[in-house]
């Protein structure tokens, strides 16, 4: 199928209809048609959701402990605040690690202050340091502490810094207080942000940027923003090393807190997730010298693209050895691609994800054939819509902050052959009769980055999109038609 | 007869738990079956009543039994002179947690434990200063305090803290049943401070309930942990207390306040001679450039 603007920017005035005047005029503002040459309609982004609809988004403490702190796995998270957050947040985001969990690595388990009455009515400080005394003697290796604050927090006023800052002084760990509870900004995205800001200020201020740059390695670079959801960094750490370069740090799906106290020493940061880790990309750049880059490894042809814009960073060695690794692997992907592709050819997908694979995933789609009819962010910001609109096809839906109501509409006008978006989405969608997939956990499969990733990714498109259970629902646009038929 | 419930509330410092307990005293003194409910982290409502320094409060028993359901009434509610119970909902030191959400534990706790007894004639709430947040309006929600009463005095600050306490009710008497039922001038000896308060009063729309005149026997029975009624029954300011008391028994007056804008409050200050005429060639000056 091919897409006209008009038809698309039909399809948006439609779904407006339906709210009343105020939202109608903001929610305007969040829905566009793809213009590639970037004279389209500038999308609205990163503001409040409207009140009263359906939004996947999630807080800023999920940004913070969920995404950026929560995959360092040699350090406890504590969740300060009631038990929910940190329960419901526990080992759902999939971050791979290698290690012994409970002894050096505590990245599955939930750490809680689990406030009561009384801690919300005396504050939750001294409770707080008996915690960190507590875990001090069960888990002696773990190598230092984030308190990851939630709502209550910041309502009453607790005074984590002061309780970081002695602790700090008395066991000589790592202490970092976090200050995102769950009622700041929009969305997750300002969590990242705080999270960032956090590990500027309590993991890599002290490091003396000459020293640091003069033990750099020649080869040595970091991994920013790939949380090894599925094992997804490392799949992309296998190609990183082949072409010859020399993988420090990972920020931070199996991190470790000496990895990120390591990274000032590197010569270039490597940044997947830019939405999440452009902030402390940016901070190494101005104090440490260090330039970055935004790569993506879905897919063979983004696959290609990066590791050669990558080796162009350093010298011909590393450039010829970004060549061989391409030329070798090809015999890898096109058995795959001659595989799938005849079975994917054509078949629309509709993505809604979170801060990145809305536009990294769409080559390894189009790599087998697929297209994409419509994607859109819970909370990018406007640059990453800069970066989309050139990775789409003219006359594209995209979507910002999308509603419940506003997805199932585009679902049912667009008929596409796949949804890739989030679980609160999944069953929905499944209901109708639309294959899904997740991708923000893959589904519980993966990883998906790298050439590794590719063939899971191609074999995961293909057995849910080919299932043949879906004959046996039908989706609503079917249906009327059924009923239709029968009535007349 | 229904319980009445009455809130205590004004300015810092204006006397609102001496004048309370006062009065709660002059009521038990009438036949009166009377508690206090104490919603302050001070703690320090009940004390008069039950000579004591400082009662045990709900919160701080909650914090030492691990929760406030391991807590039972018996162990929070103490029985003072004139049979009035006692009960105060405390709280956290300055600075630190969340004394609102202590008064709202408090009084679930309360209610939960059927300590508003048929038998009760009245339940007051001794209201710290300022209704900062929403801990400290629990007392005027749905199904709670019926009637409030503001303590005031002739200085300025505490007038405009009764208005401004005037415009808070206005928010809940238009959801629910609570009413404005006077203002109790605790007097400052300040020039025709009784006018004053009455013209305040009919500005917003309530009454001067009592005007309670300064008398040192009030400070002389607070050393002793006394109310004046007990410590002094004979004395003038007693009586006092007791016609405050007759007057709240018999009071019908309650109203849905309409509290007076900055102006018109400092146009009434200007016309009892408190404020000056606004000198706007004064404002933002200091004293060297002035």
């Amino acid at each position: 199928m091919s897409m006209d603007k008009q038809t698309t920017q039909a399809m948006i005035d439609e779904v407006l209809e339906v709210y009343p005047e105020k939202a109608q005029k903001d929610r305007a503002k969040h829905l566009a048609v793809n213009e590639t040459n970037g004279e389209g309609k500038c999308i609205t982004s990163n503001r409040k959701s409207q009140p009263g609809v359906m939004t996947a988004r999630g807080c800023a403490y999920a940004g913070s402990k969920g995404v950026v702190w929560g995959p360092i796995k040699d350090m406890i998270h504590i969740s300060h605040g009631p038990v929910g957050c940190g329960q419901y947040s526990r080992a759902g985001r999939r971050n791979y690690y290698t290690g012994y969990t409970g002894v050096n690595a505590f990245g599955t388990m939930n750490f809680t202050s689990d406030f009561q009455e009384r801690d919300i009515v005396f504050g939750g400080d001294k409770k707080l340091s008996t915690i960190i005394d507590e875990l001090e003697t069960l888990f002696p290796l773990a190598k230092g502490y984030s308190i990851q604050s939630e709502c209550p927090v910041g309502l009453i006023g607790d005074d984590i810094e002061a309780v970081a800052k002695t602790k700090k002084a008395e066991i000589g760990k790592t202490l970092v207080p976090v200050r995102c509870e769950g009622f700041r900004g929009v969305s997750q995205s300002l969590g990242h942000h705080i999270a960032n800001d956090t590990l500027r200020d309590y993991v890599l201020d002290g490091t003396d940027p000459e020293a640091a740059q003069a033990e750099a390695g020649e080869y040595d670079v970091a991994i920013i923003g790939d949380y090894n959801i599925g094992g997804d960094a490392w799949s992309s750490r296998i190609l990183l090393e082949e072409i010859g370069l020399n993988v420090v740090a990972q920020w931070s799906g199996d991190g470790t807190l000496t990895e990120l106290e390591n990274t000032p020493k590197v010569k270039l940061n490597l940044v997947h997730c830019y939405r999440s880790m452009n902030y402390i990309c940016r901070h190494m750049e101005e104090k440490f010298g260090i330039p970055w880059l935004e790569y993506n490894l879905f897919g063979p042809t983004k696959c290609e693209e990066s590791l050669r814009a990558i080796a162009a960073k350093f010298d011909e060695k590393i450039q010829a050895k970004a060549e061989e690794v391409i030329a070798r692997y090809r015999a890898e992907w096109q058995p795959i691609i001659d595989k799938y592709k005849p079975r994917l050819q054509g078949k629309k997908v509709m993505l809604y994800v979170g801060g990145l694979r809305p536009r990294h995933v769409i080559g390894a789609y189009e790599d087998l054939g697929m297209e994409i009819v419509g994607t859109g962010y819970e909370f990018a910001h406007n640059d990453d819509y800069a970066k989309t609109t050139p990775e789409v096809k003219d006359a594209t839906l995209l979507f910002d902050d999308a509603t419940g109501f506003e997805l199932e509409f585009f679902a049912e006008k667009l008929k596409p052959d796949l949804i890739g978006a989030g679980v609160k989405e999944k069953y929905i969608f499944q209901k109708m009769g639309i294959p899904f997939r997740q991708m923000h956990s893959w589904d519980y499969s993966g990883p998906y980055h790298g050439y590794d990733g590719f063939a899971i990714f191609a074999r995961d498109m293909d057995m849910t999109l080919n299932n043949p259970c879906w004959d046996k629902l039908t989706p609503p646009w079917k249906q009327e038609k059924d009923s239709e038929a029968a009535a007349a | 007869m229904a319980i009445r419930q009455c809130a205590i509330y004004g300015k810092g410092g204006i006397g609102k738990s001496t004048t309370t307990q006062n009065l709660v005293a002059a009521l038990a003194e009438a036949g009166k079956k009377v508690m206090i409910i104490g919603c302050d982290p001070k703690a320090d409502s009940t004390r008069l009543i039950l000579h004591a320094k400082a009662q045990n409060t709900i919160m701080e028993m909650a914090a030492e039994e691990g929760s406030v359901e391991d807590l039972e009434l018996d162990d929070v509610l103490k029985v003072g002179y004139g049979g009035v119970r006692c009960v105060e909902s405390g709280g956290p030191e300055p600075g630190v947690g969340c004394a609102g959400r202590g008064v709202i534990t408090a009084i679930n706790f309360l209610e939960e434990e059927g300590a508003y007894e048929e038998d009760l004639d009245f339940v007051f709430y001794d209201v710290l200063g300022d209704v900062v947040c929403g801990g400290f309006a629990m007392p005027i929600r749905e199904n709670k305090a019926q009637e409030i009463y503001i303590v005031v005095s002739g200085e300025m600050m505490a007038m405009y803290a009764a208005n401004n306490i005037s415009k808070g009710i206005c928010k809940y008497a238009s959801s629910g049943g609570v009413r404005l039922a006077g203002l109790i001038c605790n007097s400052r000896k300040c020039d025709r401070e009784d006018e004053l308060i009455e013209a305040l009063a009919a500005k917003i729309g309530t009454q001067m309930i009592h005007f309670v005149p300064r008398d040192n026997v009030v400070q002389q029975a607070e050393i002793r942990r006394m109310t004046v009624i007990e410590y002094n029954p004979k004395c003038n300011q007693a009586d006092e207390y007791r016609t405050l008391a007759k007057k709240i028994i018999e009071n019908e007056l309650f109203v849905v306040p309409e509290p007076a804008t900055m102006d018109e409050l400092e146009e009434l200050l200007m016309e009892f001679g408190i404020m000056d005429e606004e000198d706007t060639s004064i404002i933002g000056k200091a004293v060297e450039t002035a």
